[in-house]
């Protein structure tokens, strides 16, 4: 591509960020977010661009933010020759985006030069050309230096002019000129039928043709913008959506937005002691973006609302969308759980903004909600449900909505909580997205089983978090949310009434074996102290045996020795012979050692 | 183009009719034109002898002629909002008409600048 290579596109600084050719045409910014993303860096530099739509669709905007931008972001001033809207109107219409014309005009940086066209004073006669307004629009680019330069909407003098043929080469000469002039031009057209401006000026606009669409899909609108064409240049071919929002056009390509937001290792309380317990230590990270997803009444709201109990209740603020019940509705059912809103609204902790999806587009319902947001200042913000936005709009735009707002939340450091209808078998693609977006993910699930319906509740994901795996049984009981342990058993996961039977069983079970256990101690004990008892007994007998024979062995020595005294006194008087007196006396010496038997231990 | 040699034109930049001391403010008659130009191109130069030649014959003695150069005067141009050149414009008698172009359909310039045959005495 080197040969093709534009000479001098170097010198003019090329603000291509696409990188995809090297030494692509350059590029004018145009300081809307998202749509220098589009383009690959902005629109041509030096030449026109057409942006046409249909009535309403933001092309004057588009325009307008392209030269007010380019004067405060990029010091070039413009000119912006209105046909339709004097100078006073532009100037209030585009005072709400905060854009002051009256000041730019003042600083010298911008002319609005708005030219009126009335046909009925006017009438042709002969050969003509539109030098005057090449007159007016070169002392306007002349008095401001103008880099950038919007028409809007040439096409009417279509309906000022009869002799049609002079006027097309008038245009033809007049977008021939400004590219001469070396300004970076818009044109705005009105969609024509068939045609892309009613009068066919994309013919003479070549380099770049922005087609802008303001489409109902199913009653709500949705704005889009899709680069038709780019001469010279990549660029994205998608229909984008972009909403007008408080600060302008923004242009929504999910690529544009890069991730960087400042994080937060500081924790938020869920508002449930053990749900805190459960997410690891403390409850979710502040500024995280949590999805509580589950079907139809299984207390999603509930825990929303706990947790904005909870916020409110550390004196930080909570901003609560509701799209099916209104704020009295919600403050009586949280109510019959124990959760007291009234208070914290009345303290002007709490706010809810309710109201029916179908209301507004997706664009103006997150333009809205931004709104209060930023009015509001909330730590927490609760969607609920988000799955109403969803239906608002195809997949692709929710999605890029979804995106959107997360990343906005999450740059002002808001912890978001959404509650989503579906369970995650059924998710539709801007669902699935979020549940990605999402940093935690609770899922609560009905069972059903022993003709009842119970609540579980499980930390499907939880992003940075050493959570549970547990499944816990979720109760609502008048104190609030609580969550309860489920028993995992050969029949499966008892909930409900089973738990709570199981619970009894286990601890009926429990009660018998531990009195059985005591039972037995205390036999054992009175097992024990009866062989002790039995114990002494017997070495009470043995010993007065022992008394006895010891007795008798020292009584019964003296006997002898008086009897051999004795033996021998007679044999000494019978003579007889004293062998046996001394057999006898051995003999007694043996008994004796019997006296040494020790005494029992006890 | 280079600024306008207005001499070239008709010797200067008004041209009224012979009768001076004619009181213009109270005669409902008078015709106060202004013809804007972009330089001395051929289209402005037969616009202005048309536009002469044009009032001597059905004017004469009740109009005023304005020539207005916008390369020399681009600020003039926002005052009656031209956009084409060249542009007569009927200041007075009210109300305001325009008519673009060369001015060379006498009768189509005659229709718009409504020059009845009745207000030409």
């Amino acid at each position: 591509m080197e040969a093709a290579r534009a000479p001098g596109a170097d010198d003019l600084g090329t603000t291509n960020r696409s990188g995809a050719v090297a030494g692509e045409l350059a590029k004018t910014p145009t300081g809307i977010s998202g749509l220098d993303d589009v383009t690959g860096g902005g629109l041509p530099r030096g030449r026109s661009t057409l942006v046409c739509g249909p009535a309403g669709c933001g092309k004057t905007l588009l325009a307008m933010e392209f030269i007010v931008r380019g004067i405060i972001e990029f010091d070039e001033p413009g000119v912006f020759v209105a046909f339709e809207e004097t100078a006073e109107d532009l100037t209030a219409n585009v005072a709400s985006l905060g854009f002051d014309l009256a000041q730019l005009e003042a600083d010298g940086k911008l002319v609005v030069n708005h030219v009126s066209v009335v046909r009925e004073e006017m009438s042709e006669t002969g050969e003509w050309d539109l030098d005057g307004l090449f007159v007016r629009i070169g002392a306007a680019i002349d008095s401001v230096g103008a880099k950038r330069v919007v028409i809007d909407t040439i096409e009417t003098l279509f309906g000022a002019f009869s002799n049609t043929a002079i006027l097309r080469s008038e245009l033809r000469r007049l977008f021939g000129w400004l590219k001469d002039r070396g300004v970076t031009s818009v044109i705005t057209g009105e969609r024509g039928d068939g045609t892309l401006t009613r009068h066919g000026i994309e013919e003479y606009v070549s380099d770049c043709v922005i087609v802008l669409d303001h489409r109902v899909t199913e009653q709500t609108s949705t704005r889009r913008l899709r680069i038709l064409k780019y001469r010279g240049s990549l660029h994205g071919t998608n229909e984008y959506p972009f909403l007008i929002g408080e600060t302008g056009v923004s242009v929504l390509p999910i690529t544009s937005l890069g991730v960087r937001h400042g994080v937060s290792a500081e924790r938020v309380s869920t508002g449930v002691a053990r749900l805190d317990a459960m997410l690891g230590d403390g409850g979710f990270y502040k500024g995280s973006t949590v999805l509580v997803s589950g079907s139809a009444g299984t207390g999603k709201s509930t825990l929303a609302a706990q947790f904005c109990d909870s916020t409110c209740g550390r004196g930080e603020r909570a901003l609560y969308f509701a799209f099916e019940e209104s704020e009295a509705e919600i403050v009586r059912n949280m109510a019959s759980v124990g959760i007291d809103l009234k208070q914290w609204v009345d303290a002007d902790l709490l706010k809810f903004q309710c109201f029916r999806p179908g209301l507004l587009g997706l664009e103006a319902h997150l333009f809205a909600m931004q709104k209060f947001v930023g009015e509001f200042g909330p730590a927490v913000v609760v969607i609920d449900p988000i799955s109403d936005l969803v239906g608002l709009g195809t997949g692709a735009d929710v999605s890029a909505m979804l995106i959107r707002q997360v990343d906005f939340l999450k740059a002002k450091g808001v912890t978001a909580l959404f509650t989503s209808m579906n369970s995650a078998a059924e998710l539709s693609q801007a669902e699935q997205q979020l549940t990605s977006l999402s940093d935690t993910w609770l899922l609560v699930k009905a069972m059903e089983g022993n003709g009842e319906h119970n609540r579980v509740l499980y930390v499907l994901k939880s992003r940075g978090m050493a959570h549970s795996n547990q499944i816990r049984e979720f109760l609502l009981t008048s104190q609030g949310i609580e969550l309860a342990d489920v028993y995992v058993g050969p029949q499966g996961v008892l909930t409900g009434s089973a738990r709570q039977a199981q619970e009894a069983k286990e601890h009926s079970d429990g009660t018998a074996r531990q009195e059985d256990l005591e039972q037995r101690r205390v036999n054992l004990e009175r097992r024990r102290e009866s062989v002790e008892a039995q114990t002494a007994t017997l070495w009470r007998e043995f010993e007065d045996e022992a008394d006895i024979v010891r007795r008798l062995l020292s009584h019964g020595s003296t006997n002898v020795e008086d009897r051999a005294g004795q033996r021998a006194e007679q044999a000494r008087l019978r003579r007889a012979d004293t062998d046996k007196v001394e057999d006898v006396a051995d003999r007694l010496e043996d008994i004796a050692d019997v006296g040494d038997i020790p005494v029992g231990t006890s | 183009m280079s600024a306008a040699d207005t001499s070239d034109i008709a010797g200067g930049d008004r041209h009224q009719s012979e009768c001076d001391g004619h009181d213009r403010e109270e005669d409902q008659d008078w015709w106060y034109l202004r013809l804007y130009v972009a330089g001395q191109s051929a289209k402005s130069l037969r616009a202005f002898a048309n536009l002469k030649n044009l009032c001597e014959e059905h004017l004469a003695g009740h109009y005023e002629i304005e020539i207005i150069d916008l390369i020399d005067n681009p600020a003039l141009a926002g005052g009656d909002d031209i956009l084409a050149v060249p542009t007569l414009v009927r200041r007075l008698p009210p109300p305001l008409r325009k008519v673009i172009g060369d001015l060379s359909d006498t009768e189509r310039v005659l229709v718009g600048l409504r020059v009845a045959p009745e207000s030409s005495t």
